[in-house]
């Protein structure tokens, strides 16, 4: 087992390289830093002067791989790519174009996300897996047929219109929650509940149908066929046996997806207004603040890599067939 | 005499639909691909779905025949001038659609404006009113009284014109059946109508009448009323939703063009040779995946945006520029779906090279591309044809996200995600503005839904495992 984890995480190291050099040539080969100046500074009538400002002023005016002028190490570590694509190794997300810290905002944007999206996942888990297991109970009846359909009628909706209809219905309309904005410790709660709702209700389309064939697929199987056959009621063989097997690819799915939920919804958290690492990202898309596009790029790999290696490590736990070798 | 403007995406729309086309007639003199097919089209929801995606296709199409109109002064000097607007057979269709444009917000089947105005009097004084629309409900004398009959009364004309015109399909398609049975047309008619022809006709010229149907309300109410209302500038939303379904289209079908090439040639090709390359393969499809794809759509149309800003000669048009971002969009879109494919086909050709008849061709020296173009394309083609049609309805949805995050296609180009975008602060306003989202919402739900059901319809057919059932 041990063994097994050193191999996978060295193995997550080419990967984390390979997408640090993509996202370093995304964003300094493609565009020279020359370019990014110009379009920060505005396009028409840029001096030279004010070009060459503003690359000091972020570090962007050494050259982008080797510094001829420096020697030694520092012929290496004086240069764009290391100050700005080594660095993340290090979880050193220098700073943003406004000049803050992105380590720093990144800590304190990560509670707001997850007090969103944990609740969000644990909830529509719970509800996706009921409606899922009632559809398969009625396998073949209007119940099953009439649920499929209303699932692809709700996949078929844009998740922009969930959040915008829920705003105008919930927030506007009945005034039960407030529209959007955010507070710290217990009143947070009134903020919360409506982005849950939406996130959850959201979800149930896609997330029942996929759920329902686990279920069907194990229903089909031939222990499940054995239990019936030595009579056992059909409630305790949906719960007992094949609730608990189509539970395996479920949590699976759920795992893999967990270090995610630091990153927050792109969304939901940019609609409520919530200061979380969604919003943030959007923010940033929106003000072309490359620094914290790139630290949000790596921080992103690194928490899927860290999923795939948790839904390994699941996977034995769930199911006691699989041996990591 | 106009000048035709061949835009990258409009080349390639009609690229793909030449491909499919091609597809169709070679498939017609193959009964194992005919019969999966055949039995998509015998399902009732499964028709259904697939005329009213006809019909986006087809309004998708005369939106990609784009031209240039010369200018009315040009010409005399030897040299015609011709118009910066890019148009399309489209916008030259629904004319006034296009044209009339108000001043600003107006509700639909509005004849005066959302917002209030000073208007001058006849005896010079300011009344500060709902000023009459310009182009919308001229026609009435008094609107408040006959506003609601004029609906009623066109609305019907269209409803008294679709009857005939429906009367008239029903019985073409049951002469040609009847012909094709050597039945007759009156036995032919009575299985139309009873549902028991091979294709679901019922189903079939049922959606067709109620398409019929929104095109005569739209010729009948359209050039008189805005249906859906107009946007803040006064567009017309119905002509913005019917502009943006070359966009959903587009960005659901090019994307997948793009990305198929190499996630079939890659998938196939770890799977097959395995060893060294199935390592490089996997490697590059895991980096890939494993960027959050909205941040690395983000970063590339960045990247693109400060590449147009420095490079403004290179493109002609606004259009020009607009397309250009599209087909990036699509690109770059491809690059981060073609993983999921790619992993499925690499799976599936690990399986099915270790297959008797896979191992009896090696055994026989049969070359390795003739093996993969011969024996393992084929049986892996049910695989891409089943990602691409599900992955289609995904796409179109990830227009509206990406277009509200800022990193869509161009804020000129119509398109249903900018719709939302520019809608949704008008929710907030005091009275609500609320038509610009029904509209988007009608028209996306309309498309992704058909997709969606059709897609279903298509997995079904074509998935061997599901087909043991």
């Amino acid at each position: 087992m041990f063994a097994y984890l050193v191999r996978r995480v060295t193995y997550a190291v080419p990967i984390l390289i390979g997408i640090n050099l993509l996202t370093f040539y995304l964003f300094f080969v493609v565009n020279s830093p020359d370019d990014m100046a110009r379009l920060h500074l505005g396009m028409k009538r840029v001096t030279p002067e004010a070009i060459e400002k503003w690359k000091a002023g972020h570090g962007y005016d050494k050259p982008l791989f080797l510094n001829a002028t420096e020697s030694g190490v520092g012929q290496v570590t004086d240069t764009i790519f290391f100050e700005k694509s080594v660095r993340l190794f290090a979880f050193d997300f220098g700073s943003s174009d406004d000049g803050r810290d992105i380590g720093f905002d990144i800590h304190q944007r990560m509670l707001p996300s997850l007090a969103i999206a944990i609740p969000s996942l644990l909830i529509g888990l719970l509800v996706n897996i009921s409606f899922a297991l009632l559809m398969a109970f009625f396998r073949g009846t209007y119940v099953d047929v009439s649920g499929v359909v209303l699932c692809v009628v709700l996949m078929s909706i844009s998740a922009m219109f969930y959040i915008i209809g829920g705003q105008y219905l919930l927030a506007k309309l009945l005034r039960l929650v407030p529209i959007s904005g955010f507070e710290s410790g217990l009143d947070a709660l009134k903020f919360i509940v409506l982005p849950v709702v939406i996130g959850v209700v959201s979800g149930i389309g896609s997330g029942s149908r996929w759920y329902r064939t686990f279920f069907l697929e194990e229903a089909g199987k031939d222990y499940v066929r054995t239990a019936r056959a030595k009579g056992l009621a059909e409630s305790l063989v949906m719960f007992r046996h094949i609730l608990r097997n189509a539970l395996i690819p479920i949590v699976t799915g759920v795992v893999v997806v967990l270090p995610l939920l630091f990153m927050g919804s792109l969304l939901l958290e940019s609609f409520f207004a919530i200061p979380g690492l969604g919003s943030y990202t959007i923010d940033a898309i929106n003000n072309q603040d490359f620094a914290i596009v790139r630290a949000m790029v790596f921080l992103g790999s690194v928490l899927y890599i860290i999923g795939l290696i948790l839904v390994d490590i699941t996977y034995t736990l769930v199911d006691p067939r699989v041996r990591l070798a | 005499m106009i000048k035709p403007v061949i835009l990258w995406t409009d080349a390639l729309v009609f690229l793909l639909v030449a491909v499919v086309l091609v597809f169709m007639v070679y498939a017609r003199g193959k009964p194992h691909l005919r019969a999966p097919w055949q039995r998509v089209l015998r399902g009732r929801i499964a028709a259904g779905s697939l005329v009213v995606l006809l019909a986006f296709v087809a309004m998708g199409m005369l939106d990609s025949l784009h031209f240039r109109l010369p200018l009315a002064d040009s010409g005399k000097g030897g040299e015609t001038h011709y118009a910066v607007e890019v148009l399309s057979v489209l916008d030259i269709l629904v004319g006034p659609l296009r044209t009339q444009v108000e001043k600003t917000y107006s509700a639909p089947f509005a004849t005066h404006l959302y917002t209030r105005e000073n208007i001058e009097q006849p005896d010079g004084s300011l009344l500060r009113d709902y000023p009459r629309l310009e182009y919308a409900g001229r026609h009435l004398a008094d609107p408040a009284r006959e506003r609601r009959a004029d609906i009623l009364k066109r609305g019907a004309t269209a409803i008294v014109q679709t009857v005939p015109a429906v009367a008239l399909l029903l019985l073409a398609v049951a002469f040609l059946l009847g012909r094709r049975t050597g039945r007759g047309i009156r036995a032919a008619l009575r299985d139309i109508l009873q549902g028991r022809t091979e294709l679901p006709w019922r189903v079939i010229l049922g959606m067709l009448g109620l398409l019929l149907l929104l095109l005569f309300l739209v010729v009948h109410l359209g050039s008189v009323y805005h249906i859906l209302g107009t946007d803040k500038v006064g567009q017309d939303v119905l002509y913005q939703s019917l502009k943006s379904i070359r966009t959903g289209l587009l960005i659901g079908t090019l994307t997948t063009l793009v990305m198929l090439p190499f996630a079939v040639f890659l998938g196939i090709l770890a799977g097959y040779a395995r060893g060294w390359i199935d390592d490089v393969v996997q490697y590059i499809y895991t980096t890939l995946n494993s960027i959050p794809h909205v941040l690395l759509i983000a970063a590339a149309i960045l990247m693109l945006q400060v590449y147009i800003a420095n490079h403004p000669d290179m493109f002609e048009t606004t259009v020009e520029r607009a397309d250009i971002r599209l087909l990036f969009l699509c690109i770059i879109l491809g690059i981060t779906s073609w993983t999921g494919l790619c992993r499925l086909l690499r799976g599936e050709s690990l399986k099915l090279r270790e297959a008797e008849y896979i191992q009896a061709a090696m055994a026989f020296g049969v070359s390795h591309g003739r093996i993969i173009t011969r024996h393992l394309l084929p049986n892996v083609m049910h695989v891409v044809l089943i990602t691409v049609v599900l992955d289609f309805s995904g796409l179109v949805l990830a227009e509206a996200v990406l277009s509200y995050v800022g990193v869509g296609v161009d804020p000129t180009t119509n398109s249903w995600g900018n719709m939302i975008n520019g809608a949704r602060l008008e929710m907030a306003r005091e009275p609500v503005v609320w038509w610009s989202l029904l509209s988007a919402f009608l028209f996306m739900f309309t498309l992704v839904l058909a997709a969606n059901l059709f897609s279903d319809a298509v997995r079904d057919a074509f998935d061997p495992r599901l087909r043991e059932r």
